[in-house]
């Protein structure tokens, strides 16, 4: 079993990776017609992910109405809504799912008028959690905080247009924050990221990183 | 004073929410002067001639709409109005419905037919996958469009075959897809790429935009309505900008209020 589980998994990462690895720097027509099939090999497969994710929300979620955890109630909520959405969506407007999708259908509609407003207020309510958070605990105890506080008060009315009534130099020095120690602190930060990213990678197509392998290995 | 630093955050939340709905109660309009990275896309748009090919990836869902899709409406009615084709598409599950209204309701507007003018592909998983597929072969990538159309001998995509064949592409994201375009799309395929993001991610596009990597950018709700100041047409990324105005002054003076306050306790003990 753990040539079936272990072996054979890390094979194909160490032949995937190195050959398309290699298949970026060959511009020969068979190797992209590789790239092509390897990529609606990912598509495919990426598509599969949807019921992973399916399963593991809905065993989540079912664990804490079996165990009734405190807000169990609110994990029915998931199934109430994701069930709606499915049923709706597999009817398809008395098409069926088999047909392509039908307009104005009731899919649409809790679309427009459950997910859009939903989401929107999901997203808005952070204004009132940063101005909360702002006033209670932002505080210039530092240097390094004060230096934040200032740029933070700088960028916050140089980026609205009521910064430029209030001094015409607070858009321009808002910018060069954005444009120079922001934009030097950001590619410091991606930099490093991408390096990480390549080792990493490395470490996948050579059998050393295993952990994509489950089993804490 | 320490009463003052406690306060109940509810008080805090009723100001807030005040700052927001007065101004949109008691409208006024305030300057709004388009920045250097968001006239790179317009310019790009406008140096376009009749019939180019401009694919528009609405990577966003319901949560980012406020942000993005007035930036979505603005760059349709600029691409419309001078004759462009425009190719839209998603990588986000949750575009599909607001990335196929937007580009409907505009379209129509300026009477474009669909299949000729402009063309909604849908949603396709993957996301880095789906870049490199669409850059080998579109019709690779997306044999059919939304609406189950099949996408080859299409007229809106005559000429096209991959992404190297748009004439620009913007990339409208509320995640990490911009990079992604960048690395995948732009870098292996050589096109024009814009961007616009959500202002949390403005931040992070800054050092793609000094290395051209990206040709402009619209940030927040303010780079929706610097390019609705562009186009001539204010609409409700400008009426926007008021309570997002006010709520800026309103943070701000929290926070020096905030610090004054706890410095004078400080100070006292």
């Amino acid at each position: 079993m753990n040539f079936f589980k272990r072996t054979i998994p890390l094979i194909i990462a160490f032949i995937m990776g190195i050959m398309m690895a290699f298949q970026y720097y060959v511009p020969h027509e068979a190797s992209q017609s590789l790239l092509k099939v390897v990529t609606r090999w990912g598509i495919t497969i990426a598509g599969f992910a949807v019921f992973i994710g399916a399963y593991s929300l809905f065993h989540l979620h079912w664990n804490k109405i079996k165990r009734k955890v405190p807000g169990w109630g609110y994990s029915t909520f998931v199934f109430f809504g994701a069930g709606i959405t499915i049923i709706f969506g597999l009817y398809n407007g008395g098409e069926f799912f088999l047909h392509d999708k039908q307009e104005g259908t009731m899919f649409d509609w809790m679309y427009f008028n459950v997910q859009v407003p939903a989401g929107a207020t999901m997203f808005s309510i952070l204004a009132f959690f940063m101005a909360s958070a702002a006033y209670r605990t932002f505080r210039a105890r530092t240097s390094e905080a004060t230096i934040l506080l200032i740029a933070a008060v700088i960028v916050m009315l140089g980026r609205v247009p009521v910064g430029a009534l209030i001094w015409e130099f607070l858009p321009p020095i808002a910018d060069w924050i954005m444009s120079v120690p922001n934009m030097a602190a950001k590619r410091g930060i991606l930099i490093g990221v991408s390096i990480g990213a390549i080792a990493t990678s490395l470490r996948i197509i050579f059998g050393i990183e295993r952990a994509y392998l489950g089993g804490g290995d | 004073m320490e009463r003052l630093l406690k306060i109940d955050r509810r008080i805090i939340f009723v100001f807030v929410a005040a700052a927001v709905t007065i101004p949109l109660l008691i409208k006024f309009d305030l300057p709004v002067i388009a920045t250097k990275e968001v006239r790179g896309i317009y310019d790009k748009i406008d140096s376009l001639s009749e019939g180019s090919h401009v694919l528009i990836a609405f990577d966003y869902d319901p949560a980012s709409k406020e942000e993005l899709q007035p930036m979505a409406i603005a760059l349709l009615h600029h691409c419309f109005k001078n004759n462009i084709k425009v190719i839209g598409m998603t990588l986000n599950p949750g575009g599909t419905g607001l990335a196929d209204s937007a580009i409907t309701e505009v379209g129509n507007e300026y009477g474009r037919k669909y299949k000729e003018d402009y063309v909604f592909l849908g949603y396709k998983t993957g996301v880095e996958l789906v870049m490199i597929n669409m850059g080998e072969n579109i019709y690779s990538a997306f044999p059919k469009d939304f609406k189950g159309n099949a996408t080859t001998d299409m007229p809106a995509l005559k000429d096209v075959q991959s992404l190297q064949d748009f004439d620009f592409v913007v990339d409208l994201a509320s995640g990490s897809s911009i990079e992604a375009w960048i690395a995948f799309g732009k870098e292996k395929y050589n096109f024009d790429l814009g961007a616009g993001c959500t202002a949390v991610i403005g931040p992070d596009m800054y050092p793609f935009l000094q290395s051209k990597q990206i040709e402009g950018l619209m940030s927040g709700l303010k780079g929706a309505a610097e390019y609705e100041t562009l186009i001539n047409r204010k609409s409700s990324a400008v009426a926007g900008m008021s309570p997002q105005s006010v709520v800026h002054v309103l943070v701000v003076f929290f926070v020096i209020f905030g610090n004054t306050l706890y410095f004078m306790t400080r100070r006292k003990k």
